[in-house]
Parts: C-alpha cells; sequence; structure tokens
C-alpha cells in the first residue's frame, strides 16, 4: 500500500498540526472542577477537564502537576484554553507557558470572587475562544505531523499475538516518514528490560532507559512484599496462557516494531530530538499513561486491546483495535479496528498494518473515534506522592 | 491461505500458540509463522486450549524457550514436541 503523504489537520500558531480542535475549560486544582464543569456546560464548543489533584503538592510531583497542565494546554489538538484556579500564583505560570505556543490562552482566579462571578467572566471569554475556533479549517499537512502514541491494555494472548504486532507494524512503516512516536509502561516492560534497552539508538538513549526502569525496579522492591512472581502474569493471564512475565512483557514489546528508540522522556516531557520513537516513563494504568502522552503533545493514540478497554482521552483521540473476535463481536462499539481475521490467517500482518493506518489518516482528518462518540475522556493526572 | 490451528511468532521460536478453541491430542495442526508468512505442520501429544502454547521441539531440562524470537522461561521439566509448554514445565529466569 501507498501510505499517504499528507492528512488535513489544523495548522496551530507554533507550526506544530492538530486533529482536533478544542477550546479546553482546564481547572488548575480539584476545587476549581465546578467553575470549569459550569462554563462548559454554559458554552457550547467546549469542554472541561475536571481531575483530582493541585492543592498542598511539592517536589517533582508538583513539577510534574504543572508539566500534565502546560503539556495539556500546549497540545495542538487544543485551539484555545481558559485556565481556572483558585489563586492566581499558579494559574498564571500555567497560563505563561501555554502562551509560548502562540495560541489564545486566558487565566482566572476564583479567590475574592466567588464562582458565579467567575463563571459570567469566564463564560464571555470561553465564548468568544469557541467562535474563534469555529472558523478555524483543515489544511492540507504532511504526514510527519502526526505524533503517534501507543499503550495497550486488558491485554489476553491476541494481544501480543496479533494486535500489538499490528501497532508495531504500523511504526515500522510510518517511522520512515518522519512521524514522532511514543510508547510507556515502565512497569510492563519488566522481563524484557535488557532487550528494550538496547533498543536505544544510543549510547545515551540506552543509559537513560536502564536508569528509568531501575528507579521503578527499587520503588517495587522496596514496598513489595515478596518478588513479583504472585501478580505478574497474573492469574487471569495464566489461565489465557501467558506462562512467565518476560513472556508478558514481550508481547507488550510487539507495539514497537523493530523500532529504535531516540531518547527517555519523563512523564508528560515534550520530547525535542525529532522524529522518530521516544520511551515515556508511565504507569501501566492506561488513563494516566495516554493523559501524560497527551501532555507530552502527541496528537493520536493507537490501544490495542484483548479483552475490551474502553479508555478515552478528552484531547487526544484513541483508536482501539483487538485482535479477540469476541470482543470485537460484543463490544463493538468500542472497536473502531479488527483485525481479529490475522487469528484465522485470513489477513497476515502487513495487511493488518495497512488497516491500521488508514484508520489512523481517517481519524487524524476528523473521524470521530468510538471512545469520543462515546463520550469517553479520561482525564488523569498521575501522582508521584502524597500530597503536603 | 486461510485457516490456522497455531500460530508461531518468530522463525527462532521454539513454541507456538494454540489460536483454535482447543487442539486434542494426536490432532495434526497446520503452523503459521508470522514473520516470514511460512507453514509448518506439527502433530500434538496433548489437549491444549485456546492461547496456550505447544512445544516445536523436544526441549530438556533447563533449555531456554524462545517466543517473539526472545528468551521468555526456562525449561524445569523435559517436555516432547507436541507437549503443552506452561508453568507446569516452565519457569521465569527473573526470579
Amino acid at each position: 500500500m501507498e501510505i499517504p503523504k499528507t492528512f488535513l489537520g489544523y495548522k496551530r500558531e507554533d507550526g506544530r498540526t492538530g486533529t482536533r480542535n478544542h477550546v479546553i475549560i482546564l481547572p488548575v486544582d480539584d476545587i476549581s472542577n465546578a467553575c470549569a464543569e459550569a462554563v462548559a456546560n454554559n458554552i457550547k464548543g467546549t469542554i472541561a477537564l475536571p481531575h483530582s489533584y493541585g492543592r498542598l503538592q511539592f517536589g517533582a510531583d508538583l513539577e510534574l502537576h504543572f508539566r500534565t497542565m502546560i503539556g495539556t494546554g500546549k497540545n495542538p489538538n487544543v485551539a484555545a484554553v481558559i485556565v481556572i484556579g483558585i489563586e492566581p500564583k499558579w494559574t498564571k505560570r500555567i497560563v505563561d507557558a501555554i502562551a509560548t505556543t502562540g495560541k489564545p490562552v486566558e487565566g482566572f482566579s476564583i479567590e475574592g470572587v466567588g464562582d458565579i462571578d467567575t463563571i459570567a467572566r469566564v463564560s464571555k471569554k470561553a465564548q468568544e475562544f469557541s467562535i474563534w475556533a469555529s472558523e478555524k479549517q483543515r489544511e492540507e499537512r504532511p504526514i510527519s505531523d502526526l505524533w503517534i502514541s501507543v499503550k495497550c491494555g486488558e491485554s489476553d494472548t491476541t494481544s501480543g499475538l496479533a494486535s500489538n504486532p499490528t501497532v508495531g507494524n504500523l511504526m515500522d512503516k510510518l517511522e520512515p516518514l518522519g512521524v514522532h512516536l511514543c510508547f510507556g509502561e515502565t512497569s510492563e516492560l519488566t522481563g524484557a528490560e535488557t532487550v528494550c534497552e538496547k533498543r536505544g539508538k544510543t549510547p545515551e538513549a540506552q543509559e537513560k532507559f536502564r536508569k528509568t526502569w531501575s528507579s521503578y525496579n527499587d520503588f517495587i522492591l522496596k514496598e513489595a512484599t515478596n518478588d513479583l512472581s504472585e501478580s505478574q502474569p497474573t492469574a487471569g493471564n495464566i489461565a489465557g496462557g501467558l506462562t512467565t512475565i518476560e513472556e508478558k512483557a514481550f508481547g507488550n514489546f510487539q507495539k514497537i516494531g523493530g523500532c529504535k528508540f531516540i531518547d527517555v522522556l519523563e512523564p508528560a516531557e515534550e520530547p525535542t530530538k525529532g522524529p522518530g520513537l521516544y520511551f515515556m516513563d508511565t504507569s501501566s494504568a492506561a488513563a494516566e499513561c495516554v493523559t501524560l502522552q497527551a501532555a507530552g503533545g502527541f496528537n493520536l493514540h493507537l490501544f490495542p486491546t484483548g479483552q475490551g478497554n474502553i479508555i478515552g482521552n478528552p484531547i487526544e483521540p484513541v483508536v482501539k483495535l483487538t485482535a479477540n473476535p469476541l470482543t470485537a463481536k460484543t463490544m463493538s462499539e468500542h472497536i473502531d479496528v479488527d483485525v481479529s481475521k490475522i487469528l484465522s490467517r485470513e489477513i497476515n500482518l502487513d495487511e493488518a498494518g495497512d488497516e491500521l493506518i488508514k484508520a489512523t489518516i481517517r481519524v487524524a482528518n476528523g473521524r470521530l473515534t468510538c471512545a469520543e462518540a462515546l463520550g469517553h475522556r479520561e482525564f488523569v493526572m498521575t501522582k508521584l506522592y502524597r500530597s503536603a | 491461505m486461510a485457516g490456522t490451528d497455531i500460530i508461531i511468532h518468530d522463525e527462532k521460536d521454539n513454541v507456538g500458540v494454540v489460536v483454535i478453541e482447543k487442539i486434542t491430542p494426536k490432532q495434526d495442526c497446520d503452523c503459521w509463522i508470522m514473520e516470514n508468512d511460512k507453514s509448518v505442520k506439527i502433530q500434538s501429544i496433548d489437549e491444549i486450549p485456546l492461547g496456550h502454547k505447544i512445544a516445536m521441539t523436544d526441549l530438556n531440562e533447563g533449555d531456554t524457550i524462545l517466543k517473539y524470537g526472545h528468551d521468555i522461561g526456562k525449561v524445569v521439566k523435559s517436555i516432547k514436541k507436541g507437549e503443552h509448554v506452561h508453568v507446569h514445565n516452565v519457569k521465569t529466569k527473573k526470579w
């Protein structure tokens, strides 16, 4: 198949391209959710991104909170941003960082005025942003403006057999075209960590991966009461035929095909080393992982599932694929791409990879994903440790 | 070519994965090597359910199991070609 050289996207002020055109109302902290949701109810064409944190965090945990907030606002799938916080200082820090992209952004704080007055003032600005964004048109943009993140969930043997290798096949085909790619799930790579480390393109990338994985593993060894053999693979994994943690990890690892990663990113960190594959240090919990990847600037997500994870994200469209014929049938409203014919050998990996590329470009062009149509907007902050 | 009973990821692998509901003892099975799109055949010894592994060759204690072309654990009880490969005869090398 000849891969299209372009897709239809929204060109942003900073040169990036969005696959979506969202106007977001971003609460800095948990107590500003009510205000943000009220504004999104008032003004059509806006979405609120409520979450549970943002107060009394400190150190690396607070930095990650800011990085996630700022990265979400900077993501090219977002046309304009309103930031609402209880107090002005943290709000301004987020607004100023998002403003470096050149996109419209405005901050409001609630202290001293209360919710109702804030909702009225914010609604006026949100209406202005919504109408402004509605005039943005999609235009032809190079395929290399796609930034694709991947993560799998509710995996079973069909994941390692077929749906993950299908994503790997897509990566092998899109990487030479200058697409940015990202995988994560530090914990789920345990068992394949030495092989994964060797997939670093440079000694620096390999060293960074080794440090990242070791630091995760040290944490597990510190907190765990015994080794992971009781929980990895899980009883369900074993019933499904997975024998060892290595086997599970290599199934997961199929998602990157034969690609090598050029750098290791902190959670929610934006890649800066140009096109190619990146590893991001993330949890393996689906919503946390995708939220971090979206904050890193990725504009389209591929999510292979076995038993049927239903996750979505408010700003990054999540394309779901499965190779499990039962899941494709019983959960059809969640599955964008059915590659179960690989298992019956009706199609091969090359053909499945082509199907996934076609679906990816259709979604990049504006086709709603199943998760978007169903209203899945899971926005989940990663917390490193308890607040002060 | 449509239909296969077992999928093998990589040419180097010494196990394949059952992709039909189950295979029964002494069944002649079609295997598909995904990496190079080749076909091979094997006769089963055990009954093996969907998603579980079959030994593609005789394996001795201490041998390494290769799947996806990678080391996924060690043989702890010798396995004959066509037998079920799982937690009863293979363990992680991790712990």
